[in-house]
């Protein structure tokens, strides 16, 4: 049983916004939902009311309660001491921050999705319509079925959920990582987790190279794992467009020329995969990037100097 | 005149109560007892470093042996809580150090510690024998060195899972060569390498040593050559395993562990490859305790290994092991009393491990003496929570993780209700307990009804309104610690049960509809209470109506804390004073 987010566009009906805080000196309420609409500082943001998918690499969301600005330049003033996103390896300059895994206090607050707001039916503020609870709770019986062989089709991101301290979730991290080094002249066996990102696709998802024995394997298991962004994306231009859309797979558009697989090797290079043997690809690759076929040119399989150092 | 018992009687008879519940019973007596008791005891005991202060707790026990102090509330493992929120250990060493000298072991969970603190505690305490840090933060290898070189009957120094800004492996040399001291030695949260031979001579020296825990850094021939040195151990923690397995290496590792005649506890295991585990084998028959949650090894070379493992009572596990291999543990660990498993993908965008709620059934079915359970699974059945309360009544801890929010049964579609209706029914002595998945209110009118030893509740994206919360804190009697998130209630239940806050220890709300108009009325009508609201603006310049996001709530006897930063705001409880003198930096 897969639970689904929908993405809602404004359009949709039953989910108004309001401003609740009544708040007449704030900056105008507008129904844009695009995160990185800049806004002015401090600014209370009236009660958004959004089922979205949170973006996986920009880090500007708003909160569902619009007590807190967005993150803007007087939050980092505020809070200069503190690093962006325990996942980004970027720290803001402080010689007391330790490590990345420190969460800043706007990191907290981040990336509340509208998962937050769909529970709302009832309370002070009225924030949203027992109906959008209801939405939910039809879309998963809709999407009911094919027990766990179906990867949920979308998670949201929230903050502390699952429940797993940042100190296993960093260890993991840096363990899959390793995974992926050459140690000792020879690759561990272990698991060998990579992210996979897709242009406009909302979220990374990881892919184990070790459970594949073939570019064909993983092929396969990308396209079922990103075929529901394709048609989201291409959903936008209506129900006419999806439906027209609805035939058209990955597969289809990775042949074409409108995606192309690519990877980062251990030098930072982006290749496009299939250029090398499978079981080299699987040592080298750190990253993998579904890019639109026009972003790609250029790439190829740079010639590398296979005398690199083992250690 | 009625008998007085004589204090010396008095003394000789509490010497043998160590149980610190006990003696807090014991203090409410009268007042000479209270005074006898609290001369001596030794072990002192605060589950919140805000409840009291420093200096009112060395004042009472003059003769502390050991303490041990809780600071960040739970969630903060979870990033809930902002960094700079508070926990510092400082007031608390800064104290401990005029007024109890003799102090020995200090215990610290969820705490900002210092390099200061580390060199104060190694220059005030000169019996200091035992540090043990967990889940802290704020200090640096040069602490730890300054620990290291000064404390020369140090026995126990264990750094759990702490953030420490690693300087270098230096640390490990200013163990001074004449200390001999050592019993437990615990590294592993370290990212530098440490000098071998340094840690070798060290282990040598050190014959009362029992536990060490590397951390990755170290090297498979560190391991094989330290488990020469001490093959006492008790427990041991590996360093990594990620590396090139030769012939010769993997013979003389697994001599290494078979001589270690006495290993109760392994961990570690980071990278472990397949080929590794036979290495293993020897001690497994011994094992009690075996973390393998950090090890990224698939089911079948997990049966293999956990087949052996007879004696094992705590079984560390990622869902790699999936049902299969859960029904293994049922068969031949039957002597487990606590089982987790954690999820192998934390980003979880990946669910297709086939692990399910049938594996935790069949380890309810198959090891009686379970008692302890964390378990993450995508998502469960009432039929399943059913079973595992009828079979497992002896459940004390139960944390169940449906990582989908809001996940029904998946078989009926319900809330799962029914399930958590049976467990706590059912587990009669459960103590701690953490719901997911979905639920309606009702099952909170089981909770409150049935749960009555739980003393402590975790819950998050549930229920319906402010009945759930008014069931539970008009319910659980015996609730101390009460967290929550992304729950809808509101004011109401939270009012109508103030008087129950001050039995809790503490009660810790987030993205909940509570108002800053009900934390002013809560704080107002119970003084002892800190109500503190984690907000990045005042909230008096909300309207009153307005909910807050974060709020944590905890009895005190010490007032408002004094070093809350920015963004938290304790509610003043001057009536007179007003809103707009709220905050206190």
């Amino acid at each position: 049983m897969s639970y689904r987010l929908l993405s809602v566009d404004k359009e949709e009906p039953g989910l108004k916004e309001r401003n609740y805080l009544g708040l007449s000196d704030c900056s105008s309420v507008d129904s844009s939902t695009i995160p990185n609409v800049e806004k002015s500082n401090l600014n209370f943001k009236a009660t958004e009311l959004r089922l979205g998918l949170p973006e996986s690499e920009s880090p500007e969301r708003e909160t569902d309660f619009g007590l807190l600005s967005p993150r803007t330049l007087d939050e980092k003033l505020l809070f200069p001491l503190l690093p962006c996103k325990d996942n980004t390896s970027a720290t803001t300059g402080h010689k007391n921050v330790v490590s990345g895994n420190k969460r800043g206090f706007a990191d907290t607050w981040d990336e509340f999705s509208g998962l937050k707001g769909s529970v709302r039916p009832g309370g002070i503020n009225m924030m949203l319509s027992p109906k959008v609870k209801d939405v939910l709770k039809d879309e998963r019986s809709h999407a009911k079925g094919g027990g766990l062989n179906n990867a949920p089709a979308a998670k949201a991101q929230v903050v502390g959920w699952p429940p797993i301290r940042s100190y296993r979730k960093n260890t993991m991290a840096s363990s899959t990582s390793k995974n992926t080094d050459e140690v000792d002249g020879k690759p561990g066996l272990g698991a060998l987790f990579v992210k996979v990102s897709m242009d406009g696709a909302p979220y990374l998802r990881k892919v184990d190279l070790r459970t594949y024995t073939s570019y064909q394997q993983l092929s396969s298991a990308l396209e079922k794992m990103f075929s529901c962004f394709t048609l989201g994306q291409y959903g936008l231009h209506g129900a006419q467009g999806r439906e027209r859309m609805s035939e058209i797979k990955l597969k289809d558009l990775l042949h074409g020329s409108e995606f192309v697989l690519t990877y980062e090797d251990k030098d930072g290079d982006w290749m496009l995969v299939g250029d090398v043997p499978w079981e080299i690809f699987t040592e080298t690759c750190q990253k993998l990037k579904i890019m639109k076929g026009s972003d790609s040119i250029g790439l190829g399989a740079v010639e590398k100097s296979k005398n690199k150092e083992r250690v | 005149m009625g008998l007085r018992l004589p204090s010396k009687v008095l003394e000789h008879i509490l010497s043998f109560i160590d149980s610190n519940e006990d003696r807090n019973s014991v203090s409410l007596v009268c007042k000479s007892w209270f005074e006898t008791e609290r001369k001596t005891r030794k072990r002192v005991f605060v589950g919140n470093c805000y409840a009291v202060s420093p200096a009112a707790v060395a004042k009472r026990f003059p003769e502390m042996r050991s303490l041990t102090l809780k600071g960040k509330p739970h969630f903060a493992d979870y990033n809930l809580v902002p960094d700079g929120w508070g926990g510092y250990a400082w007031p608390w060493i800064e104290a401990m150090a005029a007024k109890c000298p003799s102090l020995e072991e200090i215990r610290l969970k969820r705490m900002v510690v210092t390099d200061e603190c580390l060199e104060k505690i190694a220059a005030s305490f000169k019996d200091f024998e035992v540090l043990v840090l967990t889940s802290c933060e704020g200090f640096s290898t040069d602490g730890i060195a300054a620990i290291a070189a000064t404390c020369r009957n140090l026995r126990v120094l264990e750094l759990r899972e702490c953030i420490v800004e690693d300087l270098g492996g230096d640390w490990l040399s200013y163990f001074p060569e004449t200390s001999t001291s050592l019993v437990s030695l615990d590294f592993s949260c370290l990212d530098s390498e440490v000098k071998i031979s340094d840690l070798e001579r060290l282990v040598s020296r050190s014959p009362n040593l029992k536990s060490l825990k590397l951390n990755p850094a170290v090297t498979l021939d560190g391991l094989v050559s330290l488990l020469r040195r001490a093959p006492q151990l008790t427990e041991l923690g590996t360093g990594s395993f990620a590396f090139q397995l030769k012939p010769e290496a993997f013979s003389k590792l697994s001599e290494a562990f078979s001589n270690c005649k006495q290993l109760q506890s392994l961990s570690g295991l980071w990278d472990v490859l397949p080929e590794y585990l036979p290495a293993l084998y020897s001690v497994c028959p011994g094992l009690t305790s075996l973390n393998l949650s950090y090890a990224t090894v698939r089911m079948p070379d997990l049966v293999e290994l956990l087949r052996r493992c007879s004696k094992l009572q705590k079984l560390w596990v990622m869902d790699l092991i999936e049902d299969k291999g859960l029904e293994a543990v049922a068969s031949y660990c039957k002597e487990l009393r606590e089982l987790r498993v954690f999820p192998s993908a934390p980003d979880l965008d990946e669910a297709n491990i086939p692990l399910t709620e049938q594996g935790l059934v069949v380890v309810s079915k198959g090891c009686r003496k379970l008692e302890s359970v964390l378990y993450f699974c995508v998502q469960f059945t009432n039929a399943a929570l059913l079973t595992i309360a009828r079979k497992r009544p002896n459940l004390k801890c139960f944390r169940l993780c449906v990582i989908e929010p809001f996940a029904p049964d998946y078989k009926t579609n319900e809330p799962l209700d029914k399930g958590f209706k049976a467990i706590a029914e059912g587990c009669k002595d459960l103590r701690r307990l953490s719901v997911s998945g979905l639920l309606s209110d009702k099952a909170f009118k089981y909770i409150g009804k049935h749960a009555k030893k739980v003393r402590m509740l975790s819950i998050a994206f549930a229920g319906d309104s402010d009945l759930m919360l008014h069931h539970l804190l008009s319910g659980c009697e015996s609730l101390k610690k009460l967290e929550i998130r992304d729950c809808p209630f509101g004011d109401t239940a939270l009012l109508e049960h103030a008087a129950k806050l001050e039995t809790m220890r503490s009660l810790w709300m987030s993205s909940c509809f509570v108002s800053f108009g009900a934390c002013k009325i809560l704080s107002k009508k119970m003084p002892r209470l800190n109500v503190e609201v984690i907000d990045e603006h005042p909230p008096e310049t909300r309207p009153e109506s307005s909910p807050v996001e974060r709020i944590y709530i905890y009895r005190t006897v010490a007032g408002p804390r004094m070093d809350t930063p920015e963004f938290v705001w304790t509610i003043h409880k001057n009536p007179e004073i007003g809103v707009s003198h709220l905050a206190i930096k």
